[in-house]
């Protein structure tokens, strides 16, 4: 076997162990609220200007596209049908999770890779505590729950987006839109992306945990832990977006 | 009491610790001296389960601590305390939740007695006022100092010091020293220090103990210490770059 076939089964290994413990563990998330609070602010609420900004443009791209691509063929009263569906299924959950990936899970490696590389973790050992309680848990908790909430919060703000543009120059009233939003809407379509965004929330917050504790090598190999969170999450988000909507919709 | 059996430690082919074996006395104060890289860190974190040895064994009271699980861990930990190194104070928390950790954690009391207690550990340490600057505001000195105030906040059995006066000034050096005796002295803890401070480990040591090409090659009082003529013990205490010790 080569060493990278090696190095790949070590990984898969060292993860299904880390979640394993993270899942013994969750009970210490409502004993250690404070540190889950606290992990939720950072991602949630620091996170929300730049979905915002995300969000508002990928809801009016997506309404400019569908004119031009259903224009023909399909009723103006559709448009708010195909950026509703497009957005809530797909484009929110997806794009939020790597807007995240690239703040969030880069931050929780390099956080946890410079706890690493200065003993902090080996700190936290020799005064009793499970640094997978005290530090991963809590990360865990934030992600699987924040990462719905700015998914719904990209939503609004996307069809708001494709309502503006769709008002001002497609010349499709906001009556108009809405009804379209609203009379094809499934609940599906909400809590599909919805059961995305908590798969990606852990997948962010799990892959950044990882990454910190296996940090070897000082600031260098804290920047190059942070990197690898990003793409091997992004990575995964993808994999999985397609796996969850094969088994939803396939 | 703890016993050091036969430990060998490796990284990769970095054969650190090739067999050491190492009693430390109830309530005595054990200082290991060695140049720099030899594995004195290594052997520390060997005794509080960081690491595990290859081969050997780890005796703390007569139980071999290298089998035990991650809970029979944690319960050993609470009676140890640790001052690393480079101090590894967490950076995200202020000098009082630092230092307050283990008792916020791991006691119900009550948070004006943490406070309390936390003040005054600091001042044993003879720091005061800074319970809530974080340490990347304070010197390296400092730090040391708060890690120290860590180490002993919970009133442990057993602490391991790993170059406790390494970047303080002579005279907080000489403070820290008569912490340590009087820690040893008053409430009888047993120490491990690790030092290249010969002043610092005739003046805490019961016993010192040198660690050379990963071996306790030597053991004996201070006096003794500096009555040997083992050479390479005499070329280290007198900080000599001519003797059986390449230099380079
Ligand atoms: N986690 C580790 N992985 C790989 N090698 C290590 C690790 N920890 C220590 N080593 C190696 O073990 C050897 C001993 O290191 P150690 O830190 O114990 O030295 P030391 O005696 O404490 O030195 P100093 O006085 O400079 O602190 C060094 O060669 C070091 O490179
Ligand atoms: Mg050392």
């Amino acid at each position: 076997m080569g060493r990278n076939t090696l190095v790949f089964f070590q990984d898969v290994g060292g993860l299904a162990i880390l979640v394993k413990r993270v899942f013994l563990g969750l009970p210490s998330a409502f004993t250690r609220s404070r540190l889950t609070t606290e992990q939720m602010l950072l991602m949630g609420v620091n996170s929300l200007p730049l979905i915002a900004l995300v969000s508002i443009f990928t809801g009016a791209v997506t309404a400019v596209q569908a004119v031009y691509q259903i224009s023909d063929y399909v009723p103006m009263r559709y448009i708010g049908t195909a950026v509703g569906k497009a957005v809530m299924i797909e484009l929110a959950p997806v794009l939020t999770a790597l807007v995240v990936a690239g703040r969030v899970g880069a931050a929780i490696a390099a956080e946890l890779g410079t706890m690493k590389d200065t003993e902090q973790i080996d700190a936290l050992e020799t005064l009793a505590l499970d640094p997978v309680k005290y530090l991963v848990v809590p990360r865990f908790v934030a992600g699987f729950i924040m990462l719905p909430v700015l998914t719904i919060f990209a939503d609004t703000i996307a069809i708001l987006g494709g309502l503006g543009v769709s008002t001002a120059s497609l010349h499709v009233s906001p009556h108009v839109f809405l009804n379209g939003l609203k009379d094809f809407f499934k609940m599906m379509d909400l809590t599909s992306g919805l059961l995305k965004a908590f798969v990606f929330g852990s997948i962010i917050s799990i892959i950044g945990c990882y990454q910190g504790f296996k940090t070897t090598g000082g600031a260098e190999g804290v920047g190059r832990s942070a990197t690898k969170a990003v793409v091997i999450s992004s990575v995964l988000i993808l994999i999985s977006d397609y796996v969850v909507a094969s088994i939803l919709f396939g | 009491m703890i016993e050091i059996k036969e430990v060998h430690k490796s990284f990769a082919q970095n054969e650190v610790l090739r067999g050491v074996n190492l009693t430390i006395q109830k309530g005595e104060t054990m200082v290991i001296i060695g140049r720099s890289g030899c594995g004195k860190s290594v052997l520390l974190k060997h005794i509080i389960g960081l690491l595990k040895p290859d081969q050997g064994k780890i005796l703390v009271d007569g139980e071999d601590i290298t089998s035990y699980n991650d809970n029979e861990l944690n319960k050993l930990r609470k009676r140890f305390g640790m001052l690393f190194q480079a101090s590894a104070l967490f950076d995200s928390m202020s000098v009082d939740e630092n230092v307050g950790l283990g008792l916020r954690e791991h006691t119900d009391l009550p948070e004006t007695e943490i406070k309390k207690k936390v003040t005054k550990t600091l001042k044993l340490v003879g720091l005061s006022g800074i319970e809530e600057k974080k340490p990347a505001e304070l010197s390296g000195g400092m730090k040391k100092r708060v890690g120290l105030a860590r180490a002993i906040a919970m009133d442990p059995e057993y602490v391991l010091y790993d170059e406790p006066t390494t970047g303080v000034d002579p005279i907080m050096a000489d403070v820290i020293n008569e912490l340590i005796v009087s820690c040893r002295n008053a409430l009888s803890i047993t120490s491990i220090a690790v030092t290249h401070d010969i002043v610092s480990a005739h003046k805490i040591a019961d016993r010192i103990a040198m660690l050379y090409e990963g071996k306790i090659i030597f053991i004996g009082t201070p006096e003794e210490t500096k009555n040997t003529d083992h050479p390479v013990v005499r070329q280290f205490i007198e900080g000599s770059a001519q003797g059986p010790i390449p230099a380079l």
